[in-house]
């Protein structure tokens, strides 16, 4: 068990780093592009700003779930 | 980094590590984990209204990453998780409308608020003592050879206070239902009803999403194996803390741009944290869970000695 977990552990800090790296891509893409579309939402479409807050929190659940995911696959089977 | 909803500037690396520390806490205990978002995003300017709309969007995006997570490794109950949506929603309503009351007695709170406390205080003891207790029939048994008591009718856990639940599935209360993946055979809906509703209240009365009463309870008083249990309560968490940040987005308290970049930390840290659950038994996870109904009772204490919020 405990050499499971030290491969784990490996395995999430390589994952780490290639997160961190798509993470700050997608500040400068998403986020900056978003950001006064959802500011003019929030000031003038109160309901649709409060339903697309929700859709894009938890379409990025479901998308970084999935990189997260494809990395450590990719990752371990890497080691393989 | 500028966040023109809210209008403050907030380091997003900082924002990140609130997540990251956040997400690992709800991947492996399954609670939103407000108790220490709240103040810290508090603590860098951002407005008390937008504090609690904001963290209530990033534990919905966390959830679902690391109720995912728990999907896959088997620990969550949908049938359990979409009842409980139903007290839980019920409770928060409560909870809220205790508020408004307390608000014209202004009296009642120190009723109330020292009986929490206490509350939050005893579970902390109790989950110390049936732990540590669990731990050690375990060993004992495991050294004479023989099989653990108090396991679990499901056969993945074990609790030296397994009695307790028994005795909540042997309630005589129609309807009743099944609950194969969990391992009960029957229990009352009204069981399940209640206990998701009195987290609600805890919740309703003391913000975020108190998962520091729920899971105790869904432990102890329904018999839900650990790992189910944190599974299944970030399920639910999805779906109420998604009715929250809609209420509290159309009252113009959701900062979504912090809410997304506290949540790539938390992403990563909520995949850490369930990940972390299996290598861990269930009483170990409940011992390590221990702090945070204390954390609870050192918020309650705070709110009654710095008088109400905003």
């Amino acid at each position: 068990m405990a050499g499971n977990f030290w491969h784990w552990l490996k395995s999430f800090a390589i994952e780490i780093v290639v997160y961190a790296l798509l993470v700050t891509a997608y500040f400068f893409l998403v986020l900056h592009l978003l950001g006064g579309w959802l500011e003019e939402l929030f000031l003038g479409q109160r309901h649709l700003y409060a339903w697309v807050a929700l859709l894009l929190i938890a379409g990025q659940g479901v998308l970084l779930e999935e990189i997260t995911r494809w990395l450590l696959g990719w990752i371990t089977r890497g080691k393989d | 980094m500028f966040f023109p909803i809210s209008g403050v500037h907030v380091d997003p690396i900082y924002l990140m590590g609130v997540g990251f520390i956040v997400g690992v806490l709800g991947g492996f205990f399954g609670v939103g984990g407000s108790f220490l978002a709240g103040p810290a995003l508090f603590l860098v300017g951002v407005p008390m209204n937008f504090v609690i709309g904001t963290d209530l969007a990033h534990i919905v995006g966390k959830s679902i990453v690391a109720a995912r997570k728990h999907r896959v490794l088997g620990n969550i109950d949908l049938k359990l998780g979409l009842l409980m949506v139903v007290g839980t929603v019920g409770g928060v309503e409560a909870g809220a409308q205790l508020i408004q009351k307390l608000k014209q007695t202004s009296h009642l709170d120190w009723v109330v608020g020292p009986a929490f406390v206490v509350i939050l205080i005893a579970i902390s003891l109790f989950m110390t003592w049936e732990s540590v207790k669990t731990l050690l029939l375990q060993r004992r048994a495991r050294g004479a050879g023989q099989r653990p008591p108090g396991q679990h009718p499901g056969g993945r856990d074990h609790s030296a206070v397994a009695f307790i639940a028994e005795a909540v599935h042997r309630i005589s209360l129609p309807p009743y239902i099944s609950l194969p993946i969990s391992g009960i055979p029957k229990i009352s809906v009204w069981a399940i009803l209640a206990v998701s509703f009195i987290g609600g209240v805890f919740s309703g009365f003391l913000g975020g999403g108190a998962g520091y009463i729920r899971m105790p309870c869904l432990i102890y008083l329904l018999g839900i194996p650990t790992h189910i249990a944190v599974g299944t309560d970030l399920f639910e968490i999805i779906i109420s803390a998604g009715y929250g940040t809609v209420t509290h987005a159309l009252k113009g308290n959701v900062d979504i741009l912090i809410a997304l970049v506290m949540h790539t930390g938390a992403a990563i840290g909520a995949q850490i944290g369930a990940t972390l659950t299996q290598f861990f038994a269930g009483p170990r996870i409940r011992m390590a869970f221990i702090p945070l109904p204390l954390i609870g009772a050192a918020i309650m204490l705070y709110k009654l000695f710095s008088g109400p919020g905003p």
